[in-house]
């Protein structure tokens, strides 16, 4: 089997669950006859039509709303945000309406919203934003962000067949920059469960999506500069967070790293940070560290991109400071 | 003619387009029925403020006080053989009751109770039923505009023969929602009728201060699609200007508006007392407008008796007392039931671990007097 793209193992997966199941559909904008602004979806209508590949008019409330009502009838909707940046725009829905609906009147709304997110593309202040953050605070969804392609197909596939609301953050910048063997058969990666991207024995980093890459390079860097072995836990859930993995990394190195993309104030990494001191403060022999975006709107311009994004000489830096300590 | 923004100053005497009310196709037994469904509503409110003013309801409460036609007429518009679906709005307690709402479910969730359709998670009338062909509310005014264009949506894709209605208020079509939901609607050209029912008010907003707009009903003819007026206080001709667009949606014709013309003689809610209602305006109403009093001139001047009438009272009284007795007597929740149903999976939520093992968070005595409602 060959070697496929981040972006083609969405496409993929995207093409076995309409195949397998027919209550699965899509809706957004351009996402038919165009393929999609990414062309995450080209193929998809020519294949199953306009009627299950459904090209809608500029409105995310009334795609987040409609795919929860064709969700509450059985359907299995999978919304695309044109950059994920958009889904502020069908918040209300999303946070009052879906995240409630099976608490507070028993209504299934069994459904995926997925987009393109994520920087260093010099997409600007509204074409590269991390919304994780604005939803980890939302009972009643899912949160998933894969940061390799055979878990981008695996995890949209589970998140196709879970009965809840899933929010599947896809990262352009890995969309085309790696490839993988998919695993044979019907490959489904589990909600709630992290992965271990790197063995190691010193110091833990946890991240998710494009930061894990950087989280290996820098972890590649300081073996070889410093002699330390760095442990890389991809978290690819966030919501439920996979608080099992997080306290046995804690336990086996005592000093962590925490890095993500997104900015920091009311970030992720504060809630992993509250989660470790409940669960594992006793096995820390260092302050847990944070290596985040800086707080400010995303920039275009790629020096000041680049200044504000999280670099992986900013992690080989906490690692040693970390290890030091 | 009546225009929308006259309507909260005099009681209008609209039907729409051939809206004509004396012609129906009802039988003596339907309409019957909804001189039922309309007291029935009615009485349950009135029921309802009883239970309020002993404290016995825990938050507030809304009344569709001179609003029952237009909430009965429409929703008796679908079919229910036909797995039909509609979204009521706060004041369509008619409506619900009409797919099959009870009287005892209504009376548990206001006295949020454990057994109450949503098990004390939600209030009042907010709560649905997929198989009686109910899908409740949230308070975000408009958002079931494309949740219903959505449940709609799913009819077509699956070839099914039924039909979605969904209530807004006049207050409604200023949000975005209801902009996005009925243009994809439109655009889709899903088997939904959406009823805005004028009735004057939103909150305490007059609707001159809602839209420019001189009729909402002229709100169709943007998204491209059937625009109809009828006079929400008439529930034949509420009922038939929907059973109009009912079978436009179902034999392929898309999208319906319809602007009911009514008005709300309470408050948004009971504690709301209406200071910003001209003087005599809410009297006017009352006397000249009554749904349920014309109806019930029209019903004798077609040869029904009070006395078969008085009769239907009377069973609906019996019926309230019946549900009442049986809400007084049902359980508060569990407090541990909070944790449960967010999810298919995981199932449950983890108590926090100050709470583990622990049944109650508030023991009777902590509770400050002025909670009042319901020490149990």
């Amino acid at each position: 089997m060959s070697e496929i793209t981040y972006l083609e193992a969405i496409r993929e997966a995207l093409f076995e669950e309409m195949e397998r199941d027919a209550n699965v559909f899509c809706l957004g904008e351009d996402i038919g006859a165009y393929g999609g602004a990414f062309k995450v979806t080209e193929g998809l209508m020519a294949k199953y039509g306009e009627e299950r590949v459904i090209d809608t008019p500029i409105s995310e409330a009334a795609i987040i709303g409609a795919a929860a009502g064709a969700a509450h009838m059985g359907m299995r909707p999978v919304c695309e945000m044109q950059f994920i940046d958009f889904i502020s725009t069908g918040y209300d829905m999303l946070t009052n309406y879906v995240a409630t609906a099976r608490y507070r009147a028993m209504l299934p709304c069994p459904m995926v919203v997925r987009g393109p997110s994520g920087g260093y593309v010099r997409g600007g202040p509204f074409h590269s934003q991390n919304p994780e953050a604005a939803f980890l605070h939302t009972p009643g969804l899912k949160i998933v962000y894969p940061a390799t392609a055979s878990d981008a197909k695996g995890l949209l596939k589970s998140a196709i067949r879970d009965d809840d609301c899933v929010l599947y953050f896809e990262h352009k910048y890995l969309y085309r920059r790696i490839k993988e063997e998919m695993p044979s058969g019907d490959h489904l990666t589990p909600i709630g469960k992290a992965r271990i991207a790197r063995e190691g024995r010193d110091v833990s980093i946890i991240t998710y999506a494009s930061t894990v890459w950087k989280a290996l390079e820098a972890a590649e860097q300081v073996e070889k500069e410093d002699g330390l072995s760095v442990e890389v836990v991809d978290l690819r859930t966030l919501l439920p967070m996979d608080d099992d993995a997080i306290t046995a990394t804690v336990k086996k190195t005592n000093r962590v790293l925490i890095v993500h993309e997104d900015t920091r104030t009311g970030g992720v990494a504060g809630e992993i940070t509250a989660r470790i001191t409940e669960n594992a403060f006793e096995w820390l022999d260092a302050p847990i560290l944070r290596v985040t975006a800086a707080d400010v709107p995303l920039p275009y311009s790629p020096p000041l991109e680049d200044y504000v994004l999280p670099q992986t000489s900013d992690i080989v830096l906490a690692l040693r400071k970390l290890a030091a300590y | 003619m009546a225009r929308s923004g006259a309507a909260a100053s005099s009681p209008a005497s609209v039907t729409g387009d051939g809206a004509r009310s004396d012609a129906t196709s009802l039988t003596r037994e339907q309409k019957l029925e909804l001189y039922y469904f309309m007291r029935l509503t009615r009485s349950l409110e009135e029921r309802l403020v009883n239970l309020y003013r002993q404290t016995k309801v825990v938050g507030g409460l809304f009344r569709s006080l001179g609003q029952e036609a237009d909430a009965v007429g429409s929703a008796y518009a679908l079919d229910r053989s036909k797995g039909d679906m509609l979204s009521p709005l706060i004041r369509n307690l008619g409506s619900m009751l009409v797919q099959g709402a009870k009287p005892n479910e209504i009376i548990k969730q206001y006295m949020a109770k454990g057994d109450s359709p949503t098990r004390g998670r939600e209030l009042n009338i907010h709560y649905g039923d997929l198989e009686r062909g109910f899908i409740g509310q949230i308070s975000h005014l408009g958002d079931m505009v494309p949740v219903m264009a959505g449940v709609t949506l799913s009819f077509k894709m699956r070839r099914q023969n039924r039909v979605g209605l969904v209530y807004v208020g006049d207050g409604a079509t200023s949000t975005g929602a209801f902009h996005e939901g009925i243009n994809f609607a439109a655009v889709q050209r899903c088997p939904l009728v959406v009823i805005v029912e004028n009735n004057g008010y939103a909150y305490s907003t007059p609707l001159r201060k809602q839209t420019a707009a001189k009729q909402l009903v002229d709100k169709a003819i943007g998204y491209g699609i059937a625009g109809e007026q009828a006079d929400g206080n008439d529930v034949i001709a509420t009922y038939e200007v929907t059973k109009r667009a009912v079978d436009r949606a179902r034999s392929g014709g898309g999208v319906t508006l319809i602007e009911l013309i009514t008005y709300r003689r309470k408050g948004h809610a009971e504690h709301d007392n209406q200071s910003y209602v001209p003087a005599g305006e809410i009297d006017r109403w009352a006397k000249e407008n009554d749904p349920i009093d014309r109806y019930a001139a029209r019903l004798n001047d077609e040869g029904v008796g009070a006395p078969e009438l008085a009769a239907i009272d009377a069973r609906v009284q019996s019926e309230i007392d019946e549900a009442t007795d049986e809400a007084e007597a049902s359980p508060m929740p569990d407090p541990t039931d909070a944790l449960v149903g967010l999810y298919a999976d995981p199932p449950a939520v983890a108590p926090l671990w100050f709470r583990q093992g622990i049944k109650s968070a508030v023991e009777v005595h902590e509770r400050p007097a002025s909670w009042g409602t319901h020490d149990v």
